[in-house]
């Protein structure tokens, strides 16, 4: 099938849940490297207030998102809260009307996010942020998109394209967030919120596969 | 990890429940579990909040209270409070006269407060904010934007809440604020790495022997790790980074805060303070007021930190005027 069902997108955000879980302390981890620490731990406190309010009802993909970073943003604070609750609530909101999700759609949504995202922090690729994980993912959709490219062979490309835009920040200095303090010393360690993007990207990727 | 805790993941609500009983007589629980407020805010005065991370106490609810803040933002461990919550608190506080927003300078904080900012003018409140960056080890002095907030945050939030008290408007509480955090400088030594209860070890090293200069409140690196030394030679890196930088010079008259980072025993602070106060005084600067304590910790971290203000005349009144809170009670 090329489309999913909006109102059958449940388990893609359970993925999602589970995904930042089994990962709670592989990014405390990283973000311990050049950041604080708290990562991990923040993520999966608020991916897991969603799982536990949420688990039992019945949502569509993109209420899913909406209610997920509605979570992060007034719930979970810190830098992560307000970056994925812009991104997952613009996503949201572009997709809120469809009842099909096709590889177009999803390329279009996921590029209200990275906008969004881009209203609230200046980080451009190669600043050593998600945006090096999330901008790659959003161009690989649209291309494939505009392509006309098979939606299950779309989203391994996404796949590839967030994993190496987060292993592409293994060798950049940090220029935002509390890495960039650091300067030089940033070089030599993955970004942590890069790492949580492609996790999540990932697992929204084989989520949707799955109800293809 | 030898730690006093129940549920690690639910210390900040936890800790807020003692912290509301323990000082009934000074604050007082919001609709917002994440937003504490001052008793008896004075009637017709400009509001003062804060907010941060949390792990740093007394900072930030500790200075809730008279003359100080009248309402606080409670984060996470070491993660800003939600946008929500400064825009809580700046409802808390607000009486139509605008809110003064005094924080610190960290992407988290910024990114949230901005927001709450936004969300408050649609809703009809005036925020202003100061953005603390004291820490001259954080960044270049050409930088200073980049610089984090640190223990000065404690003498920009005395100041600005006693000219919100003193009846200053809008304007000029933020103008106090900001020449309070202006002349302010900063400087921090860590002996001992913390750890976050729900992680249970600590996220970075300081080898035993050793130092860290400049390191932060949430141990960001610092500019030089060295053998760890006596409080003499300690004391002299710290002035030698701080006094430069402002440049605080013969004749000024100061405010010194020496704060411990959480585990370093109070009476070791004091045997800092001496020393530091002999170099001070060598250079001609006169101490006007100093403050020795755990003002703003680092969870159980061992070392601490050094603030400079210089004073003016509006500076030292408002230095001087009386405040109660937990964190700071001067009458």
């Amino acid at each position: 099938m090329a489309t999913f069902k909006n109102a059958d997108g449940k388990p893609i955000l359970l993925k999602m849940v589970k995904g930042i879980q089994d990962n709670k302390a592989y990014l405390g981890e990283v973000d311990g490297l050049i950041g604080d620490g708290d990562h991990g731990m923040n993520m999966n406190k608020g991916f897991s207030v969603f799982e536990e309010r949420f688990k039992d009802e019945t949502f569509t993909f993109t209420e899913g998102l909406d209610e997920l970073g509605t979570i992060l943003l007034n719930e979970i604070g810190g830098s992560m809260g307000p970056i994925y609750g812009t991104i997952l609530m613009d996503m949201a909101e572009a997709g809120e009307d469809l009842e099909e999700i096709g590889v177009a759609e999803l390329a279009k949504m996921l590029e209200a996010g990275l906008a969004g995202l881009c209203e609230i922090v200046d980080a451009k690729v190669g600043d050593k942020t998600l945006v090096d994980t999330l901008s790659p993912s959003v161009d690989v959709l649209k291309a494939a998109a505009e392509g006309g490219k098979d939606f299950k062979a779309a989203l391994e490309e996404m796949k590839e394209a967030a994993a190496k835009g987060r292993d592409s920040t293994k060798d950049m200095v940090a220029k935002f967030g509390r890495s960039s303090r650091l300067g030089e010393r940033s070089r030599g360690v993955l970004d942590a919120g890069a790492t949580s993007c492609c996790i999540i990207l990932t697992a929204m990727a084989d989520g949707i596969t799955e109800l293809l | 990890m030898q730690r006093i805790l129940n549920n690690p993941d639910n210390i900040v609500d936890e800790m807020l429940k003692g912290f509301l009983k323990a000082h009934s007589d000074i604050v007082e629980a919001t609709e917002n579990p994440r937003v504490v407020k001052a008793k008896n805010i004075p009637e017709g005065k400009v509001g003062v909040i804060t907010g941060g991370g949390s792990g740093h106490k007394p900072a930030f609810v500790g200075y809730c209270g008279k003359n100080l803040c009248d309402a606080v933002a409670v984060g996470e461990i070491c993660s800003s409070p939600t946008a929500a919550a400064f825009l809580d608190a700046a409802k808390v506080a607000d009486q139509g006269k605008g809110v003064a927003c005094l924080y610190g300078n960290y992407s988290g904080d910024n990114m949230n407060v901005k927001m709450a900012v936004k969300q408050a003018k649609k809703a009809g409140i005036t925020v202003k904010t100061v953005v603390a960056n004291d820490d001259v080890a954080s960044a270049p002095k050409t930088e200073r934007e980049k610089r984090r907030g640190v223990a000065g945050e404690v003498l920009m939030w005395k100041v600005g809440g006693a000219k919100a008290a003193k009846g200053g408007d809008l304007d000029e509480v933020i103008a106090a604020a900001q020449k309070a955090i202006d002349n302010t400088r900063s400087v921090g030594i860590g002996l001992s790495p913390c750890t976050l209860p729900a992680v249970g070890h600590p996220n970075f090293e300081i080898k035993d022997g050793t130092m860290e200069v400049g390191i932060g409140h949430h141990g960001e690196p610092g500019i030089e790790v060295c053998e760890l030394e006596s409080a003499e030679k300690m004391a002299k890196r710290m002035v030698d980074v701080v006094v430069p930088d402002y440049p605080f010079e013969a004749g000024d008259e100061v405010v010194v805060l020496v704060s411990g980072l959480g585990a370093t025993p109070v009476m070791e602070l004091y045997v800092l303070y001496d020393e530091i106060d002999k170099l001070l005084t060598e250079k001609g600067i006169k101490t006007h007021k100093a403050y020795v304590g755990n003002y703003f910790t680092s969870l159980e971290m061992m070392g601490a930190t050094l603030t400079i203000m210089k004073l003016d005349d509006e500076l030292k009144e408002l230095i001087d005027m009386p405040a109660e809170s937990m964190g700071l009670k001067q009458f």
